[in-house]
């Protein structure tokens, strides 16, 4: 799997200057990599961009956003992936940096989002990060085995 | 509820929201002389979030202090120093002192202040950080994770109509009035038709009807003010003939403040607006003074 994450980041390096985020998100931009915005926003422009369409951060650079919504508009670019561009776009998952976005969308991991963006709540959820060790009210009760079995490396 | 809120919802009158100043020392009692003079003419007072990227005292503690000392304040909470579970953790945690207005922002980028060196984060961009929070206001974290009780938080954002692409703005508040902004606090603009283009579409798509649309208006007194904005403040244009106009003038200040009533009562005059956002760099009693002429009452002077 090292191969597939070389290859994309050669070929899609070399041609929208790709940071291998691992959830490519092209299709919807217009073919505009959001993560080449100094700030790395995925859902449009800023506020701060320049009456000349450049950016905030960089004023040489054009606004990556106002070209995203030139292009994804376009008559060249196909009308299923222009309507995409005004969705909101989940966080990104920092998880992803580096993998191979081709097989995380094969896979479909890019397209597993935190429950809370897609509306699920956890009635139970433990709130201890070992809950089973907030049950314990006698430590000395424990079986000789359960410290190696719980042992944290 | 909160009379900022109520006048959201029930867009009974005007509302009036003012930038607090930033703080860099002291104690409540700073606060508080720097809130005396605010505190009966608005509805709300924004506590910023290091703001044009220099950092101050912290969104969290101005906003409990101004609830602390009386005031309705807005919560500004930016992406640019935290991640989301820092920023979860701010809201939750002002929300116990009864900090619930929270207005999401992007924020200007660490080279915009006098610390460029520091790390940018930008975990989160402005409409993410709108669902998030309006997510814990429901009661879960982004993980899922539940609240409970939830905090009874009120939603807001902000946004440029002046700057481009303008005739994406419009579609950029919608996304944001979908994430869950029940007020849009709009950035500084001095081009009166480009503000009603905006509110116009934002009329049109229905955002104007479930998101309370609050222009910003920016009380100066020099031109070279105006310069500055116009200069080094990305995403603010300032034409050259009101630049013109406030340096020939016999009397700057004065001239500066008509400027503003004008933008002012401009703004309030644009069918879809719910009020206006006052940034004072004057600190003269101008704050005062414009809500005067305006004819609009704050919260605590129709008390």
């Amino acid at each position: 799997m090292r191969l597939l994450p070389l290859l994309e980041d050669t070929v899609k390096g070399a041609v929208w200057d790709c940071r291998m985020c691992g959830q490519c998100v092209l299709h919807s931009t217009g073919w505009t990599c959001p993560m080449t915005c100094p700030k790395t926003l995925r859902n449009g422009p800023c506020g701060g961009v320049r009456e000349d369409g450049h950016c905030e951060v960089k004023p040489e650079m054009r606004c990556i956003w106002t070209k995203a919504e030139k292009r994804s508009h376009h008559a060249l670019n196909p009308g299923f992936w222009g309507k995409h561009f005004a969705e909101l776009r989940p966080p990104v998952d920092n998880q992803l940096h580096g993998t191979a976005s081709w097989a995380n969308l094969f896979s479909g991991r890019d397209h597993e989002h935190p429950d809370g963006w897609t509306g699920l709540t956890h009635d139970d959820e433990p709130v201890a990060p070992w809950p089973g060790l907030g049950e314990i009210d006698d430590v000395m009760a424990l079986d000789d085995g359960f410290h190696v079995r719980n042992a944290i490396a | 509820m909160s009379t900022f809120r109520e006048l959201v919802e029930t867009r009974s009158r005007p509302l009036v929201t003012a930038e607090f100043p930033a703080i860099d020392g002291g104690d409540l009692g700073t606060i508080q002389a720097k809130l005396d003079p605010i505190l009966p003419y608005v509805d709300a007072i924004n506590a910023t979030d290091n703001p044009a990227a220099h950092a101050h005292a912290s969104n969290t503690a101005i906003a409990i202090a101004l609830k602390t000392l009386g005031a309705d304040p807005i919560m500004q909470v930016v992406c640019r120093d935290k991640n989301r579970l820092a920023q979860q953790a701010d809201v939750v945690g002002a929300a116990l002192f009864g900090v619930t207005n929270v207005c999401a922002l992007t924020g200007d980028d660490v080279t915009a202040g006098d610390e460029p060196q520091a790390r940018r984060v930008f975990d989160l961009d402005g409409p993410q950080l709108i669902k998030v929070i309006d997510g814990l206001r429901e009661g879960r974290y982004l993980s899922g994770r539940k609240l409970d009780p939830p905090p009874d938080l009120f939603v807001g954002a902000v946004e440029n109509p002046f700057a481009p692409p303008q005739h994406y703005r419009v579609e950029r508040a919608r996304i944001k009035s979908d994430a869950g902004a029940r007020f849009l606090q709009l950035q500084i603009g001095y081009e009166p038709d480009r503000l009603e283009d905006f509110v116009r579409g934002c009329v049109e798509n229905g955002v104007a009807a479930r998101t309370a649309l609050i222009p910003s208006i920016c009380l100066t007194k020099s031109a070279k003010a105006l310069d500055f904005m116009h200069d080094k403040v990305p995403g603010i244009v300032i034409p050259e003939p009101l630049r013109a106009r406030v340096k020939s003038a016999a009397d700057v200040p004065e001239e500066s403040y008509q400027v503003a009533l004008e933008l002012a009562r401009h703004a309030l005059t644009v069918p879809g607006v719910a009020g206006i956002h006052v940034t004072d760099f004057r600190h003269d009693g101008s704050l005062a003074r414009l809500v005067t002429d305006l004819g609009l009452r704050g919260a605590s002077a129709a008390a």
